[in-house]
C-alpha cells in the first residue's frame, strides 16, 4: 500500500511493458462531444417517428372519473390519444420488491394512471402526434374529471391508524421495516461518560441530469422487433424488462443506449412514461419518442433521501465511542420503484451507520412509508450522505462534548489498518481497508494544524470559518448479493469480448456502459494493457444489448472494477490465442513469445518476431498457409463477478474549510479535500474527477437542493429557477489524494470510485458549518439543505 | 406568412438559411430541429441552464429564451461552426486533456461561454472564470477541471506558460 500523486503506481500483475494501468490518458471519445457532434437519445430521429407527450395529474392523490379525448384527436398532427386502460392491454404492470428485503411490499404500477392518480405528475393519458408542440397543444384539449383523494404527505402520520392507506390492498402505509441490535447498546450508553442525541433530517433531492430522461421506443411490426433508443444505465436490465411486460421474449428487444447527458443513478430504474411509450410504439407500430422536458423532470425523475432520522451517539472522556443508534423513518412515494425498490436506501442506512468505526453496540429501526408524491429510488450514494452525515455529525458532535480534537476521536475509534480481515457492527464484511493511512494524509495534505491556528485568528477578528471531516466507506463492485438474492433479473456479473481486426487493432465490446464518467477510456486501457496493443488501436463498443456480452451496465461504482477486470481476463485470453497462433506461424513455443506495443515479440530478448497485422492478414485471408489443424481464434469473451466479498468496501475521508457570513447566514465555500482508497487506481486523472463530481453534488444536498413538498402534496418548486444546484461561482476548488489497497477479489484489484465523493460531502460541509458556528453558542444544524434562513435561526438572528 | 407563421433569412455557421417558422419556435428548436444542428442541447427551456448556449451576432445568448422568428436577418453560430473554423479548438483540447467534461452535454454551451470570457482578452481569474461560467449548469465535473482548461488556454493564449 502507498500514497499515489499523478506518478502511475508500481503494479507487479499489472505491470506490461506498455501498460496503461495507472495512467491518466485522455477519454478516447471526447472530441466529438466537445464539437457537438455526440448522439443523445434526444438527437435521435427516425422515419415515421411521433411524438408523445404525457397530460399529468394535477393532483397527488385522485380518482379519475372520466378522460374526454374527442376534441384531442381532432387537433392538428394528433395521431392518437391513449388512456392508461388501452396501454394497460399491450403491457402488464409491475410490482417493485425484492425477496431478500423481507416483508416489502408495493402495488401494481401502471405504465399510466388506470382510475387513480397516486401523485402530482403521474401520467394520466398520453398524447401522440407529429411534432411534440402539437401533442402539447393537444394534451390542453383533453378533459379530464377527478375526484380528489385523501392526501398522505407527512410520514410522520404515515402509520397512524386514522391516515388514509394508499394502497388499500396493502393493508397499511409500510412499505417496509428493518430493525438491528448488535452488543448491549442500552447498557453501552447508561455507562458512557456523555450521550449526544440529535435529530438529522435530509431534505427529498434529485438528480437533476443535464440531458432529461429520453426514449425512443421502434417497434417493427415486420421484424415482430422493438428496438429502443434510451437513456440508461442498464441497457440488459431494461431489454429484459421491456420483453417481460410486452409479453416478448428478449431476442426480440434490442435496447440501443449512446451519449448520455448524466445519470447518477436516475436513469436506471424503471419509469412509467418511458415504459408507455414503448407500449406505444408497440400500439401505434411505429417509432414513438419521448424527451422528459425539465419540469415533468422535477416531478417524475426518482426523488432520493427525504430521511428523518432520531441519532444517539454514546462516548467516553477516553474518546471511545461505546455505541450508536438510529431511528429512520423515509418517506417514498405511493409505488416502490421497480425493480431495485425504495427499500434499499434505509436498508443501507442500516448497514452503513458507524461502518468506519470499532464501535461494538448498535442498535438501528428504518422504516419506509408510502406517501402521495414522487417516488423515490436509488441515487448516487444510495444512502450514504445520510448514513456519513449522522455517523460524522454524531461522532463530531460528541467530539465537542469531551473537548476533543475531532480528528483525534476519529483516530482513536476508526478500525484499524493492520487488521483485516474486519467485520463492522452492522456485519459488513471489509477486506481491506485503510481508515487512518487515509486521515494521515489528509491531515498533511490539507495543513490542518495551520488551518486550525488560521481560524483562531480570524475568529478575534469576527470572521468565522469552519474545518469539517467526514470519514466514509462506500459500497462498490456489487456481487448478486444486492439485488440477484432478492429475485430481481439484474445481473452482477459482466462481459467483456476483445476481437483482432484483420489491420491488427482490436475492438472491446463490453456490458458496462458510458455515463460521462469514462467507463470507455478505463476498458480501453485496461484491454491495451492486457493484450499489448497502443491505446490508439483499441476501440470499445457499449450500450447495445445485440452487439455487447450480458452485463449490468454501469450503477454502485461496478464498472472499473467489475468490467474492467472482465476486459483484464479477455486481454489475457486472446493474447493467448494470437500467441498460439504467432508461435505456429514462427515454429516455437508460444510461452517463449508476448505481444507488446502491437508487435509478436520474443519475450525473452524484447526482439520483434511478427506485427500484429501480419500475423492478422495471414489468419484471416491466408489460412492456408497455417499448418494443417491450426485454427486461429481471434476474438475472445470473458466474464467476471466478485465471489470472495459481496462488496468490496473503498474507504476515505473528507474535509470542508469554509465561511459562514453570520449577519447573512450566507456560506462560502472555500476549499474541499478529499482522500480515497478505490483500491488499483486505473486512470488517476478520472478517479480525481468522479470525485470532485461526487463532491459538488453532495455540495449540492447539503446547501441547495430540496424538492419541497406541501401538505397537499404539492412540488412546490419544481423548476431551475425554484431548486437550486450548485454552480461555478459557489463551488470550491477541489483537492485529492489517494491511498491504494487493491481488492485480492481480481487481478486488476480495482475497486469502484463514483460514488464517495457524494457520499462524504454533505457531512463535510454539515461539520464545517457547525464548527464555525460553535463559539456564538449557536444550536448545531442538522436540517439539511443548511439554507442561510436556518443558519441565522440557529445563531438565534430570525 | 400566416398569423403563426414567419419566413425569415439569416447566416448559421456561415451558410445563408431561409426557412419557414412557427412563430413560436425558439431558436434552439428550430437549430435542433429544422438545422439538424443538434449540439446545442435543451436543458431546462427556461433559459437556467445554459446547455443551449449560442452566438448571435457575436453575442452569446440563450436559444431557449429567444425567437427562432427574432433571428431574421442575424448572424447565428453554434458549436458546429465554432469547431469547423478552428476558432475554438484550442478549448476543445484541453478540455478533453483535463477531462473538462464527462457527460459532455453541457459541454457545448460551456465552450461557447468560455470562448465569449476569453475573447475579452487577458488572463481571468480562477473567481473570474467562475463567475462568467455560472449561466452554466454542470452536474458532472464540479467545475473544476473546467476551470483549470479555461484557465489553461487563457494562460497559453496570453503567450504565457501553458
Amino acid at each position: 500500500m502507498k500514497i499515489t500523486e499523478d506518478s502511475p503506481p508500481v503494479l507487479t500483475v499489472l505491470d506490461r511493458p506498455n501498460s496503461y494501468i495507472g495512467r491518466s490518458v485522455p477519454r478516447p471519445n471526447l472530441q466529438r462531444l466537445t464539437q457537438g457532434r455526440g448522439q443523445y437519445v434526444s438527437d435521435v430521429s427516425l422515419p415515421r417517428m411521433a411524438h408523445v407527450a404525457f397530460l399529468r395529474s394535477p393532483h397527488a392523490h385522485a380518482r379519475i372519473v372520466k378522460i374526454a379525448a374527442d376534441k384531442a384527436k381532432k387537433a392538428p398532427g394528433v395521431i392518437a390519444v391513449v388512456t392508461g386502460a388501452e396501454v394497460a392491454k399491450v403491457m402488464t404492470p409491475w410490482v417493485g420488491v425484492l425477496t431478500h428485503l423481507k416483508g416489502l411490499k408495493s402495488a401494481p404500477q401502471y405504465p399510466i394512471a388506470v382510475d387513480r392518480a397516486c401523485w402530482q405528475g403521474e401520467a394520466v393519458c398520453a398524447v401522440v402526434a407529429k411534432t411534440r408542440a402539437q401533442a402539447e397543444d393537444a394534451c390542453e384539449l383533453v378533459e379530464v374529471t377527478y375526484e380528489e383523494l385523501p392526501v398522505v404527505a407527512d410520514p410522520e402520520t404515515a402509520l397512524d391508524p386514522k391516515t388514509p392507506v394508499i394502497q388499500p390492498e396493502l393493508g397499511d402505509n409500510l412499505c417496509f421495516e428493518r430493525k438491528l441490535e448488535v452488543g448491549e447498546p442500552d447498557k453501552a450508553f447508561a455507562s458512557s461518560d456523555a450521550v449526544i442525541e440529535t435529530t438529522f433530517l435530509f431534505g427529498r433531492h434529485t438528480g437533476v441530469t443535464t440531458e432529461p430522461r429520453a426514449v425512443v421506443a421502434d417497434w417493427n411490426e415486420g421484424e415482430q422487433r422493438l428496438t429502443v433508443y434510451q437513456g440508461t444505465q442498464a441497457p440488459h436490465m431494461m431489454q429484459n424488462l421491456f420483453a417481460k411486460h410486452l409479453d416478448l421474449a428478449e431476442q426480440q428487444v434490442r435496447v440501443i443506449t449512446k451519449d448520455v447527458g448524466g445519470s447518477f443513478g436516475i436513469k436506471v430504474h424503471t419509469y412509467a412514461d418511458e415504459m408507455a411509450t414503448v407500449a406505444l410504439s408497440k400500439l401505434l407500430k411505429r417509432p414513438v419518442k419521448f424527451v422528459a422536458d425539465r419540469i415533468e423532470s422535477f416531478v417524475t425523475d426518482i426523488h432520493a433521501r427525504d430521511h428523518r432520522i432520531k441519532a444517539k451517539i454514546g462516548v467516553n472522556n477516553d474518546g471511545t465511542i461505546t455505541a450508536f443508534e438510529i431511528d429512520d423513518l423515509t418517506g417514498i412515494g405511493p409505488y416502490s420503484v421497480y425493480p431495485r425498490t425504495s427499500g434499499i436506501e434505509a436498508n443501507q442506512v442500516v448497514n452503513l451507520v458507524g461502518g468506519p468505526y470499532t464501535t461494538p453496540n448498535y442498535r438501528a429501526v428504518a422504516r419506509v412509508v408510502f406517501q402521495n408524491k414522487n417516488v423515490m429510488c436509488q441515487y448516487r450514494a444510495v444512502g450514504h450522505p445520510i448514513a456519513v452525515a449522522v455517523t460524522e455529525g454524531l461522532v463530531e458532535l460528541a467530539a465537542a462534548k469531551i473537548g476533543m480534537d475531532p480528528l483525534e476521536l476519529r483516530r482513536r475509534n476508526l478500525l484499524p489498518d493492520d487488521n483485516y480481515p474486519a467485520q463492522s457492527a452492522a456485519g459488513l464484511k471489509f477486506e481491506k481497508l485503510s481508515h487512518h493511512e487515509t486521515l494521515a494524509h489528509l491531515d498533511a495534505l490539507m495543513n490542518y494544524a495551520g488551518l486550525r491556528a488560521e481560524q483562531k485568528k480570524l475568529r478575534e477578528n469576527g470572521i468565522y470559518r469552519g474545518i469539517g471531516f467526514a470519514s466514509f466507506i462506500e459500497v462498490t463492485n456489487p456481487s448478486a448479493a444486492f439485488y440477484g438474492v432478492g429475485g430481481a433479473k439484474i445481473t452482477s456479473q459482466d462481459g467483456a469480448t476483445l476481437k483482432l481486426d484483420a489491420q491488427g487493432h482490436i475492438s472491446v465490446h463490453t456490458g458496462v456502459t458510458e455515463q460521462g464518467q469514462g467507463a470507455e477510456a478505463v476498458m480501453a486501457q485496461v484491454a491495451a494493457t492486457s493484450f499489448g496493443v497502443p491505446l490508439d488501436r483499441v476501440r470499445v463498443v457499449t450500450g447495445d444489448t445485440d452487439n455487447t456480452p450480458y452485463g449490468g451496465g454501469t450503477w454502485a461504482s461496478r464498472a472499473a472494477g467489475i468490467g474492467g477486470e472482465a476486459a483484464w481476463q479477455a486481454g489475457k485470453a486472446l493474447r493467448a490465442n494470437v500467441l498460439a497462433v504467432a508461435g505456429s506461424m514462427l515454429q516455437t513455443k508460444p510461452e517463449t513469445l508476448d505481444i507488446r506495443n502491437g508487435v509478436v515479440v520474443d519475450a525473452a530478448s524484447g526482439s520483434e518476431r511478427l506485427t500484429l497485422a501480419e500475423l492478422a492478414r495471414v489468419a484471416y485471408f491466408r489460412p492456408d498457409t497455417l499448418p494443417a489443424g491450426v485454427q486461429a481464434e481471434l476474438m475472445a469473451t470473458r466474464h467476471y463477478v466478485p465471489r470472495a466479498y459481496p462488496f468490496a468496501f473503498t474507504n476515505g475521508v473528507q474535509a470542508s474549510w469554509l465561511e459562514v457570513d453570520v449577519e447573512t447566514g450566507f456560506v462560502k465555500l472555500l476549499k474541499h479535500w478529499v482522500v480515497e482508497d478505490c483500491g488499483t487506481i486505473i486512470n488517476p486523472q478520472l478517479v480525481d474527477e468522479q470525485m470532485r463530481g461526487g463532491v459538488v453534488q453532495g455540495i449540492g444536498a447539503a446547501l441547495f437542493e430540496h424538492c419541497l413538498y406541501d401538505e397537499r402534496g404539492q412540488l412546490l418548486n419544481g423548476n431551475m429557477a425554484d431548486y437550486l444546484v450548485p454552480m461555478a461561482m459557489e463551488m470550491p476548488d477541489i483537492e485529492c489524494g489517494h491511498v491504494v489497497s487493491p481488492t485480492a477479489d481480481s487481478e486488476l484489484g480495482a475497486k469502484g470510485a463514483g460514488e464517495a465523493g457524494t457520499a462524504g460531502a454533505p457531512a463535510c460541509v454539515m461539520n464545517a458549518i457547525n464548527d464555525a458556528l460553535r463559539p456564538l453558542g449557536a444550536q448545531p444544524l442538522t436540517d439539511m439543505p443548511f439554507t442561510p434562513e436556518k443558519i441565522l435561526r440557529a445563531l438565534g438572528k430570525v | 406568412m400566416s398569423d403563426t407563421q414567419i419566413d425569415i433569412a439569416l447566416t448559421v455557421n456561415g451558410e445563408p438559411v431561409s426557412e419557414r417558422v412557427d412563430a413560436r419556435k425558439t431558436l434552439v428548436d428550430f437549430l435542433r430541429d429544422d438545422l439538424g444542428l443538434t449540439g446545442s442541447h435543451i436543458g431546462c427551456e427556461q433559459g437556467f441552464c445554459g446547455a443551449c448556449t449560442v452566438r448571435v451576432d457575436g453575442e452569446i445568448v440563450r436559444g431557449c429564451l429567444m425567437l427562432a422568428a427574432q433571428c431574421d436577418g442575424a448572424t447565428v453560430e453554434t458549436i458546429e461552426g465554432l469547431s469547423d473554423s478552428g476558432e475554438i479548438a484550442d478549448l476543445q483540447k484541453a478540455f478533453a486533456e483535463r477531462n473538462a467534461l464527462q457527460c459532455g452535454y453541457c459541454t457545448p454551451g460551456m465552450i461557447t461561454a468560455a470562448q465569449d470570457l476569453l475573447q475579452r482578452g487577458g488572463v481571468p481569474s480562477r473567481d473570474e472564470i467562475r463567475e462568467h461560467l455560472s449561466g452554466n449548469y454542470c452536474r458532472c465535473t464540479g467545475y473544476h477541471a473546467i476551470v483549470d482548461a479555461v484557465e489553461a488556454v487563457a494562460e497559453a493564449r496570453a503567450g504565457g506558460r501553458k
